[in-house]
């Protein structure tokens, strides 16, 4: 039984998809010439003022919505002040006491079964900063303010995460969410969706939380299991040695994977928020809410309740084709057509995902459409053609534009279940193999795969196989 | 016509323009003149563009001759060099932005020269707009020109110097706690604040900006309606700026004042009104009621607290509005710096004077951890409480007349000793910009040679009405007609 | 009353270098402003809600679109030191 028990707690960055900044006109669009993309507003230059993004507040709203969570109908901008180059104003437009979300709920299913809600704090409207960097100018940093008031919402946990593997699941589970709902692209190599982790560690049976230390800079999911798990060992072994826990801002370094303090800044706990004068309250009507609940899309959680409930997928499959909404939408138009959900989820997250895997392409560019792959499950319903048979035939339609029918006809590849005709094929091939007959006769069942693949290839493999089998079986046995 | 034949107004200008008798070019010229001639008593521009101004009257006359004249276009100008105008230097009075060449026009500008107005030049002001005597510029005092040896008041004393100089009839000027208002009273013109929202401060350098508010200084009432309407409009880059129908400030000008209600507050006119003072607005006000009015006597209780509640929340909003200033962007920048601490700190120090130096660190005290309640949070308490006396008064009174000042002008370098005297020179302007009302000062008589400003507030967005009382009050006296000599 | 220690810590937060000389007037003069502030406390505000705004107008949102051009030549040419697009500092040190 272990004695000490971490507590977590997630602060996490999601860059809201807009086309423009929070507070200006300029693009949001990544990886442009160094500071081409930071207008005056964003530079911070005398006499500019902010003015805020709509889509900015939509998308808040949205995300509250699928959490549960309150929206504020108003709420308020505050200024955080602090001097740092990549901060251009020398203060952060952020939210702080009157964030626009809070007490929202994400519910994780353990690894035993067991559900666990995760209690959503808050989530605010706040700007990015812009970017350093180190290497190019020696003895100088260059700063690149291209970044600077690229719209956010922080999303902060309550301390409800109870180890490193439960902290990275309710980061994919928030991952999944907030690309399913569309309020973020969920590209973590470009800075999209990033994590602070707030760790501590108590006696198992203590009321009371330990000293916590925030660790920056975990921007993968692979690194934010092993910080926190490293800094988890830390603290244990630095109050078992008698020492203490000081409060303070740890950087994750994932070359020596280890974290270490950052340097540290004596001012740093002095902000001084308070309201911003140059932007008003964000009122938000409930016709402004109700509109936005109408819009929300079933939730990845709840489909995948009700794929496993009345689909009967395996929770696997349902998850497969519930974490992302365009594939859920293609998955339910597929089944829709072909009312089979079992071989409409096999397609989607067979055929359909390998293909776009081979040309590593979104699943928006899909190429053939759940119309189009409904008219070749028919076929595939009808016997017209096997299994084997439609994949050739959807990898034909993957490279045209041809219905499944007209690709089949053109290319011969209707199935043959005429018994007759097969029972011919089957009595040739046995007449040919009279030792491979006796073998199986002998007990040798692995035989028995010889003949099918034999009168298969005589077939040029339109036989249908399941009527293959069927005759090989009973003319053995003779 | 000889130079002095010119008219000295605003409305004057756009008739003799309008009817041929002068072109924008020669009124520029003689604007020019008259500030190579005279401002080097007065200190009152920081930049003169005498190639663009000239430029831009040859466009104006030309785009008269094509018909396309507006009723300000040719019209000579100056603005307070807190407004960015694109590729001309705009200082704010800072050694901080002493070399910075703003890379965009305000919206103020912007309008005004659609409107076809010619600016002359950038006009001289406290430090970042910390200051009520002109005196914390970086480049040196500006004067006034009734003396010479006075403060024309601030920040906005560029501003007024040169209009009651009449080296140009109108200048912009921005009123935070009473820089519009205090240098119009010290300098014997006009000047307006209109309600908070009304005019973009987009491009306008931030003081604090809950408070901040551009308006026209000029010699009549009339001007300043008339730049008012080109000044105004709801602006895409200010999302504090009100979107409200545009109206013409004119309109009620020729109407009479009978019916008026004209509010006088107990706390405005209590003891500590200077006496002479007290006389000359006496004066003013019978003059008000013999026009039709009907005063009646208020209160405004926490109008006492005003001085103090805008201190701490002007001071905390600059101390983070100036953060911008760090030395990496734009802007003074220390010699060699060894670290990134050194070169914020150093450029800091270096490019800020005495007075803004105080405000920041005043309002980082106030904004601090563990002070935040008593000072900053108190006083937005108070604030609350200053405009709910405004909102209750005007149920009952149209405008509400005072004081501008609790003095005429004093001497350069008199207060400069003591900052709580000096913020003391606000004591009857700073609560209508804590309650975001519009007000304005008018002329209304002189003590020992000094004008007195008379103060009126209005309800919000009510201007019209301020300045019908205005015009009217400038048809029935000539106190804003009065013209300093100066001496060679 | 400011204390000199105060005043140098407020310096530190504000980012502005002060000569040891400055702190003696400096700290008299903010105190002095402070007890001019400190009248404030003679007025109750018990459960008034501060007002950050003298008006509260519906404020306005922008459409997410972008209406700005790359404008770094301007910008820049109003910098003290820029290189390769970058605006430089003194290395910082994370």
């Amino acid at each position: 039984m272990p004695r000490w028990q971490p507590v977590i707690g997630l602060e996490i960055h999601v860059q809201l998809s807009t086309e423009s900044k929070i507070f200006s006109g300029a693009s949001t669009a990544y990886g442009a010439e160094p500071n081409s993309q930071a207008c005056a507003v964003d530079l911070g230059l005398p006499g500019v003022l902010p003015v805020l993004n709509a889509r900015a507040v939509a998308l808040a709203i949205r995300f509250g919505l699928a959490i549960g969570a309150r929206i504020a109908t108003r709420s308020v901008f505050a200024r955080k002040n602090y001097f740092y180059p990549d901060l251009p104003k020398g203060y952060q437009i952020s939210q702080y006491d009157e964030p626009i979300v809070s007490h929202g709920t994400l519910c994780l299913t353990l690894p035993d079964g067991q559900a666990k809600v995760i209690r959503i704090l808050r989530a605010h409207l706040e700007e990015d900063a812009g970017k350093s960097v180190h290497d190019l100018f020696p003895g100088q940093s260059g700063i690149d303010l291209n970044r600077a008031g690229t719209p956010l919402l922080e999303v902060v946990t309550e301390p409800d995460l109870s180890s490193a593997a439960e902290a990275v699941q309710y980061m994919r589970a928030l991952h999944t969410l907030v690309r399913f709902i569309g309020i973020c692209d969920g590209n973590m190599q470009e800075g999209s969706f990033r994590c602070d982790a707030n760790v501590s560690v108590k006696p198992v049976d203590s009321p009371v939380l330990g000293t916590r230390a925030e660790i920056k800079n975990l921007n993968s999911f692979r690194f934010v299991e092993r910080a926190i798990n490293h800094e988890i060992e830390r603290q244990i072994e630095l109050l078992e040695g008698g020492g203490k826990v000081i409060q303070e801002t740890r950087l994750y370094d994932p070359d020596r994977d280890e974290t270490r303090s950052m340097r540290s800044k004596e001012d740093a706990h002095d902000y001084r928020y308070f309201p911003d004068p140059d932007l008003l309250p964000i009122l938000i009507t409930e016709d402004e809410i109700a509109v936005a609940r109408s819009a929300l899309p079933e939730l990845p959680q709840q489909r995948h309740a009700r794929y496993v409930r009345d689909f009967g997928l395996s929770p696997e499959e349902a998850e497969a084709v519930s974490s992302e909404l365009p594939v859920a939408e293609y998955f339910e138009a597929l089944v829709d057509r072909c009312g089979d959900p079992r071989q409409a989820a096999n397609w989607v997250t067979g055929e359909v995902f390998a293909a776009l895997n081979r040309g590593t392409m979104p699943f928006s560019e899909v190429r053939v459409s759940s119309e189009r792959l409904a008219g070749l499950l028919a076929r595939i319903k009808d016997q017209t053609v096997s299994n084997s048979m439609a994949k050739q035939v959807f990898e034909a339609m993957w490279q045209g534009t041809e219905e499944a029918d007209a690709i089949i006809e053109a290319r011969g590849l209707k199935q043959v279940t005429d018994s007759g005709e097969i029972e011919a094929l089957v009595d040739a091939v046995i007449g040919e193999n009279p030792d491979q007959v006796a073998q199986y006769r002998a007990g040798k069942d692995k035989v028995f795969g010889f003949f099918v693949g034999q009168v298969m290839k005589r077939s040029k493999g339109k036989a249908n196989p399941q009527t293959v089998n069927d005759l090989v079986t009973a003319k053995l046995k003779l | 016509m000889s130079a002095t034949d010119y008219p000295r107004t605003v409305a004057g200008m756009s008739a003799g323009l309008a009817r041929g008798a002068f072109s924008s070019r020669e009124l520029v010229i003689d604007c020019l003149g008259r500030i190579a001639r005279d401002d080097s008593a007065l200190n009152s521009f920081i930049t003169i563009v005498e190639e663009q101004a000239l430029a831009h009257a040859d466009a104006a006359d030309a785009r008269r001759r094509a018909g396309q004249a507006g009723p300000l276009s040719g019209i000579p100008y100056a603005n307070k060099d807190i407004f960015c105008t694109k590729g001309v230097r705009t200082s704010c009075a800072s050694r901080m932005l002493d070399n910075f060449v703003a890379p965009y026009d305000a919206t103020v500008v912007t309008r005004l020269a659609e409107a076809g107005m010619v600016m002359v030049g950038k006009t001289n002001m406290d430090e970042f707009a910390m200051g009520s005597s002109n005196e914390t510029s970086y480049y040196g005092p500006c004067r006034n020109p009734w003396d010479t040896s006075c403060v024309p008041g601030g920040s906005s004393g560029g501003s007024a110097s040169a209009v009651a100089a009449r080296l140009v009839p109108f200048a912009t000027g921005t009123d935070t706690g009473g820089s519009i208002r205090l240098p119009a009273a010290y300098c014997g013109i006009s000047g307006l604040k209109p309600t908070y929202g009304r005019i973009s401060r987009y491009g306008m350098v931030a003081f604090a900006s809950s408070l901040d508010q551009a308006g026209p200084m000029a010699l009549t009432a009339e001007d300043m309606a008339l730049t008012l309407n080109a000044m105004c409009g709801v602006d895409p880059r200010d999302g504090t700026s009100a979107d409200v129908a545009a109206e013409d400030f004119a309109r009620k000008l020729g109407e009479p004042l009978q019916g008026l209600r004209v509010g006088l507050p107990a706390e405005f006119f209590d003891a500590s009104l200077n006496p002479a003072i007290a006389t000359t607005l006496q004066v003013a006000i019978r003059a008000l009621e013999q026009l039709g009015a009907r005063c009646v006597d208020i209160q405004l209780p926490t109008t006492r607290h005003a001085v103090p509640a805008y201190y701490i929340i002007a001071s905390a909003e600059c101390s983070s509005n100036l953060s911008r200033y760090d030395g990496v962007r734009f802007g003074h920048r220390c010699e060699a710096p060894r670290d990134l601490n050194d070169l914020y700190t150093r450029s800091r120090a270096e490019g800020f004077g005495a007075e803004v130096k105080r405000r920041i660190l005043m309002g980082t005290y106030a904004l601090s951890t563990g002070y935040y309640d008593a000072y900053y949070a108190k006083a937005q308490q108070l604030r609350r409480l200053i405009r709910d006396d405004f909102i209750r008064a005007f149920a009952d009174v149209d405008v509400i007349v005072g004081p501008t000042a609790p003095s005429t002008a004093f001497g350069v370098g008199q207060k400069t000793a003591d900052p709580v005297e000096m913020y003391l020179s606000d004591i009857y302007t700073t609560a209508v910009n804590l309650a975001g009302l519009p007000g304005l000062s008018i002329p209304a008589g002189f003590v020992h040679g000094l004008p007195v400003g008379l103060q009126m507030i209005g309800r919000h967005f009510d201007e019209a009405t301020l300045l019908q009382v205005a015009h009217r009050f400038q048809l029935e006296t000539d106190w804003h007609q009065h013209t300093p000599a100066l001496k060679d | 009353m400011l204390e000199e220690a105060q005043v140098q810590t407020l310096a530190r937060l504000a980012r502005i270098a002060l000569e040891p000389a400055e702190l003696p007037s400096l700290a008299a003069q903010l105190s002095r402003i402070l007890s001019l502030v400190e009248a404030m406390e003679a007025v109750d505000t018990t459960g008034v809600e501060p007002l950050a705004h003298p008006l509260e107008p519906v404020p306005r949102r922008r459409p997410d679109a972008v209406t700005e051009t790359d404008q770094r030549a301007e910008f820049g040419a109003v910098a003290p030191a820029m290189a390769e697009g970058y605006y430089l500092v003194p290395r910082v040190i994370e």
